[in-house]
């Protein structure tokens, strides 16, 4: 469903992705992870061209997204509903409204049709009785929820999640985790999480590609990717789980 | 599209690249402030869009009627001081009598606009500036461009219409405070009375004092928007970007206000 062809990229002078390639299958959960500045956030923009490629193409359903532009990039666009790492709610809006803006701004829906629409992804996310609040009234997790609702509303087929779980209690973090689950389980969306949270990743991740130096150093399933004979993904889950090799795999689903 | 990626060029080495590198700087900004301006403007015509129409009115409010406050006071005192100082001068004369004019024509072609935009600088430019940057920092620009509303038309288009119909009456409301501070001097420092004091000032004023002063209030206020957009949606680095992007607002827009405010005084004037 998207494809990334050895996409290279270059900010401040640094090659952040040095030939990058990959592919998201239709309604898997791939999950991008690895250490803090290895262009995991940079990989998921280049998905809807936030960023485009300095050398290779990414490719969604078919279309080159780095060469679109106008309408044919608000076309790709629209198969895309994205979790920004704060939620990226507007402040002036309250809950409902957020999530109704899309619908408003962009379709002729009349507003029942919309509210009612609001109401349920709301619900989806068990936030349908916080619809009043402001975004500064609500918990870190919340806005996180909200956001997700706001990424829904349209039905899009790929859903991108920039590190939904971090800032956030254990508690919030297996919610946020439950709820991506559930978006590919009911909606039956392809999800692409970044993640520097492990336990996340072995847990609702169908594949895991690890990135290190602007490079895809492994992607496998979880079971095999804790496995992995890369020194790489082994320093990774030994930094962060402070265990040794294969402990980890009773966390995978 | 708002987003952009940070450009990289390696840093010059010498006095003449340093210059270079600013000069080219500085013609990209005005480049890119020209080109908000023109998509603003073709954003016009969703204008009367119900959303749009609500988000005009909650910002002529938040930028002007919130600012008569102070403009009041500036514009208050900006008079008293024109008419004392130019009626201790005239007094030696025996003409304090045409302070009136003094004040009314100043307010009007000058001070009325002037003070008036270096506060609506000050303080709406500012506080767009930071609202922008703070959204560019937080991703919600860039959520905007994903959901494929243009932040053009949803955020910089109302301020601008806003600021453009606003500050020509923020304006016209300090020169009428203006003249208000300086006929109280006059009554109660000089010796000039009320009605005297209001005769000149109608006297020497012409409707294109009015006209010129509310088109250099109209430009102030295009300015101010503008440059506060433009420095918002420019912002890197966090919360020190944003503090950057609101200082350079400011600075920026006092510089634009007064270079344009001479060159409009030149055209109709000279």
């Amino acid at each position: 469903m998207i494809q990334f062809e050895n996409v290279t990229k270059f900010l401040g002078g640094r090659r952040v992705l040095n030939g990058v390639t990959f592919d998201v299958r239709k309604g898997e959960t791939l999950v991008v992870v690895g250490p803090s500045g290895t262009g995991k956030s940079v990989t998921l923009k280049h998905m809807v061209r936030l960023m485009t490629p300095d050398e290779g193409r990414v490719v969604v359903d078919g279309q080159v997204v780095s060469e679109a532009s106008g309408e044919h990039l608000e076309r790709i666009r629209e198969k895309f509903g994205v979790l920004f790492q704060g939620g990226a709610l507007l402040e002036w809006l309250n809950v409902g409204e957020n999530v109704a803006l899309p619908l408003r701004e962009k379709t002729q829906m009349p507003e029942e049709e919309i509210m009612e629409r609001v109401v349920a992804k709301l619900k989806l996310v068990g936030l349908e009785g916080d619809m009043a609040k402001f975004p500064s009234e609500i918990s870190g997790g919340m806005r996180k929820r909200v956001g997700l609702a706001r990424a829904i509303i349209r039905n899009p087929e790929i859903i991108l999640y920039d590190e939904p779980t971090s800032g956030l209690d254990p508690v919030s973090s297996r919610t946020i985790d439950q709820l991506i689950d559930s978006m590919r389980n009911e909606l039956g969306v392809t999800s692409v999480v970044v993640t520097h949270d492990l336990h996340s990743a072995l847990s609702i991740g169908s594949r895991i590609a690890m990135l290190t130096g602007g490079r895809v150093v492994e992607l496998a399933d979880p079971a095999e990717f804790v496995r992995s004979g890369q020194e790489e993904v082994q320093l990774f889950l030994e930094s962060q789980f402070i265990t040794r090799r294969g402990e980890w795999e009773k966390d995978i689903r | 599209m708002i987003t952009r990626e940070p450009r990289y060029f390696p840093p010059p080495t010498d006095w003449r690249g340093k210059m270079g590198r600013q000069v080219l700087t500085t013609l990209r900004d005005a480049g890119r402030a020209m080109l908000l301006l023109a998509e603003s403007v073709w954003s016009l015509r969703y204008m009367m869009v119900r959303r749009s129409r609500q988000e005009i009115l909650q910002q002529m409010v938040a930028g002007g009627i919130r600012s008569l406050g102070v403009i009041t006071v500036v514009a208050t005192f900006t008079g008293m001081i024109l008419a004392l100082q130019t009626g201790i001068e005239m007094r030696r004369f025996g003409q304090e009598v045409y302070i009136g004019g003094a004040v009314m024509v100043s307010m009007l072609r000058e001070m009325g606009p002037f003070m008036t935009g270096l506060i609506l600088a000050a303080s709406v430019g500012s506080a767009i500036a930071a609202q922008m940057g703070t959204m560019v920092v937080s991703e919600e620009i860039a959520a905007l461009e994903l959901m494929s509303i243009n932040p053009i038309r949803f955020l910089v288009m109302p301020r601008l219409v806003a600021m453009a119909v606003m500050t020509p009456l923020l304006s016209f409301y300090s020169c009428i405070m203006g003249v208000v501070g300086g006929g109280v001097v006059g009554m109660t420092q000089l010796g000039v009375p009320w009605s005297a004091y209001i005769d000149n000032a109608t006297r020497f004023a012409e409707n294109k004092d009015l006209f010129v002063g509310m088109f250099k209030a109209f430009l102030f206020g295009i300015i101010i928007v503008i440059t506060a957009c433009h420095q918002g949606f420019a912002t890197t680095q966090g919360a020190v970007g944003v503090g950057n992007a609101t200082r350079r607002t400011v600075i920026l827009s006092f510089l634009a206000i007064l270079i344009v405010g001479y060159f409009v005084t030149r055209l109709f004037y000279v």
